[in-house]
């Protein structure tokens, strides 16, 4: 009752409860970029309070992994894989949901299942195999097998997602410019396409991030330094040994999160959208 | 376009190739076969086959560049009588079992908290949803770093508020602490998509159902339990099936915290899967190891199929 009475204690009350989550889901995040901007002598003495900077911050740990480090190789392999690997999957995803949403032919329910079937099967199920024959085929150790691969997951999702962005576009837009003696490729082209371009979106942005965030694969099928990702990078060529550099380590994995972060910022509610619509759709 | 459709039947000549393949484009039974051939080939030659080659693998001696042999079910057999297999088997059903469990009543909870009126909506869902963006093996290293044995900002949070008596445990060293440890990562994971999810399910609940209930004295609780936990039922049943499949076959967040270690006591079929695969050069077993996923998966497939999507093509 006091909360009817009171609306603005009840808010507050709210946000109380809510605090526990933020600061579950934001701490990590918070202690590694500190610790990333902590002086060594700081960062390794047992008795200092890990909570705050007391020391006065430094850049030194980034410096060290950009310029010591292989880390801007891993970045640039990062960006290569999963831009080309999401463009090839928006466009594979994009003609096949528009065939499962709009056409009928043989075998289109066989294929719709397909691809359910696939966006469920896990990464980890079939990597050893997929090693063997990246190696039969000669791209073993090579960023181009990473390439190859990433579509096996990202295409079902693609696919799966632009269904249901088909599915909303009302079918008489698309009839009436056939009627008017546009194609069926140009109706999809000139009047489909353009309405779905919040799905494109959404489908690419999560492509991305579904790709940049891999790490099986990345993980089996390359290991030299030329050839790895950032995530595998940063978590394999920064930990040698017993000595472990946590201030580079935790400045790697800062940096390597910082393209997602930036998307992520710009595009939030496409990916909130995105998630449910995987979903439940 | 069409005027020059036109004009070719008309004038009755030949129409050119490149009409022709238009018009036969334009046909629904031409066109969507087309357009889905790139997915399947990519479907048939990069997940059916290799699937094909696991299965062979897993019935076979296959050891890193060495010919195979067909030995039958030997592998299945050896690995039940292997005690790291046996351990990974309980690890899988244990990590799952809690962290599903954890990820559903959080999820809800958090959905039902973000689903009020909210200062700074856009915002508190942002950073709700950051963990499931960041790239997971990334995050992990920061979680690594929050567990380490000499240095955890857990332990000394602990100490500091006297939870904890010094130096702690050592939470990547002991076999229990361990799996609380990653089952906290995965749940530190998993939260968003069981929060954002849900919470889209509590978004469509009419309101008119509430206020019904309201009128007739149902108080917060029963509303709950009698109007907003059956409706969730569907979007509950999605999530769960797919964040059980999705957690049964975690590979990063083992990887990067605990290798599987202590002793065994956090691999997951994943993990132990790559261990032997890969590292001991034992593909056979390896692909064996990693097909213990599929019962599971095949499980998940068939419920969704046959209870949530009543979709069809």
């Amino acid at each position: 009752m006091t909360v009817a009475r009171r609306p603005f204690l009840g808010k507050l009350g709210k946000h109380l409860l809510l605090l526990p989550f933020l600061v579950f889901a934001l701490f990590p995040f918070y202690h590694m970029t500190l610790t990333s901007l902590k002086q060594d002598r700081e960062l390794y003495d047992r008795f200092a309070v890990p909570l705050i900077i007391t020391q006065g911050p430094t850049l030194e740990h980034y410096t060290k992994l950009l310029w010591d480090t292989d880390f801007l190789i891993w970045t640039k392999n990062s960006l290569l894989v999963t831009g080309l690997s999401t463009v090839v999957s928006v466009v594979i995803g994009t003609i096949a949901a528009y065939a499962l949403a709009r056409l009928k032919f043989a075998g289109v329910a066989a294929f719709g299942t397909g691809i359910f079937v696939t966006y469920l099967v896990p990464t980890s199920l079939l990597f050893l195999p997929l090693a063997q024959i990246i190696n039969w085929i000669g791209m073993g150790d090579s960023k181009w097998a990473l390439v190859l691969t990433y579509p096996t997951f990202l295409v079902p999702f693609c696919t799966w997602l632009l269904i249901g962005y088909f599915r909303t576009v009302p079918k008489e837009i698309e009839e009436c410019a056939m009627v008017d003696g546009a194609t069926r490729i140009q109706a999809l082209w000139r009047i489909v396409l353009p309405i779905a371009v919040p799905g494109l979106v959404c489908a690419a942005l999560f492509a991305f991030t579904l790709s940049w965030n891999e790490f099986i694969y990345a993980l089996t099928f390359t290991s030299s330094s030329e050839q790895i990702t950032a995530s595998v990078g940063v978590t394999t060529e920064l930990i040698r040994g017993d000595i472990y550099f946590w201030g580079s380590l935790m400045a790697g994995a800062v940096l390597g999160s910082v393209p997602i972060v930036i998307l992520y910022v710009f595009f939030l509610d496409y990916y909130v959208s995105g998630l449910t619509a995987g979903a439940i759709k | 376009m069409a005027v020059r459709a036109e004009e070719i039947r008309v004038t009755g000549a030949r129409p050119g190739l490149v009409a022709r393949v238009r018009a036969l484009l334009d046909r629904e039974e031409i066109l969507g076969p087309v357009f889905v051939t790139p997915a399947l080939l990519l479907l048939l030659l990069l997940v059916a086959y290799p699937f094909v080659v696991a299965l062979y693998f897993s019935m076979s001696n296959a050891f890193i560049g060495r010919p195979s042999e067909f030995i039958g079910l030997r592998n299945f057999v050896k690995l039940w009588e292997s005690d790291a297999f046996r351990q990974t088997f309980q690890n899988a059903f244990v990590f799952t079992g809690i962290a599903v469990v954890f990820k559903v009543v959080m999820g809800i909870i958090l959905a039902l908290l973000l689903n009020e009126q909210l200062w700074f909506k856009r915002m508190i869902r942002g950073v709700v949803l950051l963990p499931w963006v960041i790239p997971t093996a990334l995050s992990t290293l920061g979680w690594w770093w929050m567990f380490n044995s000499l240095y955890s900002v857990v332990n000394w949070t602990g100490i500091a508020t006297g939870l904890m008596d010094p130096p702690g445990p050592n939470w990547l060293g002991q076999r229990y602490y361990a799996m609380a440890a990653v089952i906290t990562v995965n749940i530190w994971r998993g939260l968003p998509f069981f929060a954002i999810t849900i919470l889209a399910g509590l978004v469509a609940i009419p309101k008119e159902l509430y206020e019904a209930a309201e009128a007739d004295g149902a108080g917060a609780n029963a509303r709950f339990w009698h109007i907003t936990l059956p409706l969730l039922k569907p979007v509950l049943a999605v999530v769960v099936l797919f964040s059980t499949i999705f957690t049964f076959s975690d590979f990063n967040i083992v990887y990067v915290l605990t290798h599987g270690g202590p002793i065994n006591s956090t691999h997951l079929f994943a993990t132990l899967s790559r261990m032997i695969g890969i590292d001991t050069g034992r593909i056979g077993e390896g692909a064996a190891i990693s097909l213990y996923l599929f019962p599971l998966l095949a499980f998940v497939v068939w419920a969704q199929l046959r209870f949530v999507r009543k979709q069809t093509f």
